[in-house]
């Protein structure tokens, strides 16, 4: 058996990826975390003093709140195995990556184990994160003088 | 001793005497759990870190088999053995604690048959009289080294494997009653098959199962029908299937088992089924020892399977390389 008639059997053997249901999946509990995250800003609101537009900090830190309580008894990553992006692209798939690897990385201290490792999966969503945010508020700044739009 | 490439052959009936199998709680609901000695509560039990459970794991599994055996820590000759932890730390940090002489061994998920292998060599040029060979994984210790950390939620495929907390080591002798012989065993070839995915190792170690079955079959002149069963390691439920293709003209259906698809029935929590070091070495010194002892088997094959990754060689884009290593065990008739 030649490598290409291998992989023809490897390609047939594959179960096939639910992408339709996963994608369903992903689209609910997605949806229901962010719900959540619209009430806790609501909630921000009505019995605080923020606006719609300073609201979103502590909502953002509430999220994570909860996602490292569901991290610690060990629930985000039963959620995680049947939302799949549902539950990773939400602020609470971030809090999530930092929390795991704190945990993980305890054993080695506190210096060089949880400080040293707590951003090594985050670290990629920070750091793209902080790039794409400069990238599109460089095209902003280019499309405000040239008149097209304004802030 | 005779060596037709690559295929040993044992003359001096090296026996395996007894074995002991120690694993972690997720194993308790196992197929094979009848065939264990001991089933942890916790699967760090009372250690600080999952390594230091790890190497626990390792010296338990080892008492038992001297225990098992009748024999005591100070008549063992030699430990062989291995996991899939950097610099074999656990391996190494239990037979600090055991004092024998050691020999510390890598070949992924096939390190059970490689130490089983070396082990009768040592019994065979006579340089040694009992041996203790094994090989041991922890799940939770493999997955941060190979993964991502245990907390963390990623989504599994159905191609994925669990692997399994668990420690099986055998004691080697020679000449013992009613237990089974090692007569034969085929060091396997690295095998790549250009499989890239580390979630779907079956794949990639089905080549490499295949390459050491069937130059074990031609190099000892026998068919698959002769054996009551050829057992691989940690194929998962994905990789028979796909073994059982590469051998379908030849009525392989019956014969070809695999020790990771059964390890936790059909429990789809586990996706594929089992995988690790330790999953090969506690199947093959529990339930089919066990088998091999009543007389049910009378001739079997062992392939235990390894995939030669690290997380570094994965990440930067390599295929995954694969090793087999086979055992032939016959039990004769009980006298």
């Amino acid at each position: 058996m030649d490598q290409q008639q291998f992989q023809k059997v490897v390609d047939e053997k594959n179960p096939k990826v639910p992408y339709f249901m996963n994608m369903l999946k992903a689209f609910i509990v997605g949806g229901i975390i962010c719900t959540i995250g619209q009430l806790i800003t609501f909630f921000y609101m009505r019995f605080f003093p923020f606006t719609e537009g300073t609201a979103a900090n502590p909502t953002v830190a509430t999220l994570v709140f909860i996602a490292m309580i569901l991290t610690g008894t060990g629930l985000y990553k039963k959620i995680a195995q049947f939302a799949g992006a549902g539950s990773a692209v939400p602020v609470t798939g971030f809090g999530n990556a930092v929390i795991s690897s704190a945990i993980e990385h305890k054993s080695e201290g506190y210096v060089l184990g949880v400080g040293g490792n707590m951003f090594k999966l985050a670290g990629s969503v920070i750091l793209f994160g902080v790039l794409s945010a400069f990238v599109v508020a460089l095209i902003k700044t280019i499309l405000v003088n040239l008149g097209v739009v304004s802030w | 001793m005779v060596n037709t490439f690559g295929t040993l052959q044992f003359t001096a009936k090296t026996c395996i005497a007894n074995t002991g199998i120690v694993v972690g709680p997720v194993e308790k609901d196992s197929t094979f759990a009848d065939s264990f000695d001991e089933v942890l509560s916790l699967e760090t039990e009372k250690n600080e870190t999952n390594e230091q459970a790890h190497s626990h794991l390792i010296e338990k599994a080892c008492y038992w088999a001297v225990k098992n055996g009748h024999t005591e820590i100070d008549k063992i000759d030699v430990l062989i053995g291995g996991d899939l932890i950097n610099q074999l730390s656990p391996t190494n940090f239990a037979a600090r604690t055991l004092a024998m002489p050691f020999l510390g061994v890598f070949s992924a998920c096939a390190s059970s048959m490689e130490s089983t292998i070396l082990a009768c060599l040592l019994l065979e040029s006579g340089n040694a009289k009992t041996v203790l060979a094994g090989a041991s994984s922890h799940h939770q210790a493999v997955e941060r080294q190979f993964r991502y950390p245990l907390e963390y939620g990623a989504q599994k495929p159905k191609t994925a494997q669990w692997t399994v907390t668990g420690a099986g080591f055998a004691l080697l002798e020679k000449d013992v009653k009613n237990a089974p012989v090692v007569t034969h065993a085929t060091i396997g070839r690295v095998v790549d098959s250009q499989q890239k995915n580390p979630l779907h190792m079956g794949a990639a170690m089905a080549s490499a199962a295949r390459d050491t079955i069937e130059r074990h079959l031609k190099n000892t002149n026998s068919k698959m029908a002769d054996y009551d069963v050829i057992m691989t390691g940690d194929l998962g439920k994905i990789g028979l299937s796909i073994l059982k293709e590469m051998f379908q003209d030849e009525n392989s259906g019956v014969v070809l088992q695999d020790a990771g698809a059964q390890f936790y029935g059909n429990d789809t929590f586990f996706n594929a089924g089992a995988s690790g070091a330790g999953c090969s070495a506690v199947v093959f010194f529990g339930q089919i020892y066990n088998q091999l002892k009543k007389g049910v088997f009378k001739r079997v094959l062992l392939v235990a399977t390894g995939a030669l990754l690290s997380p570094l060689t994965f990440q930067q884009g390599e295929t995954i390389p694969c090793i087999a290593h086979a055992i032939e065990c016959r039990m004769e008739k009980r006298g």
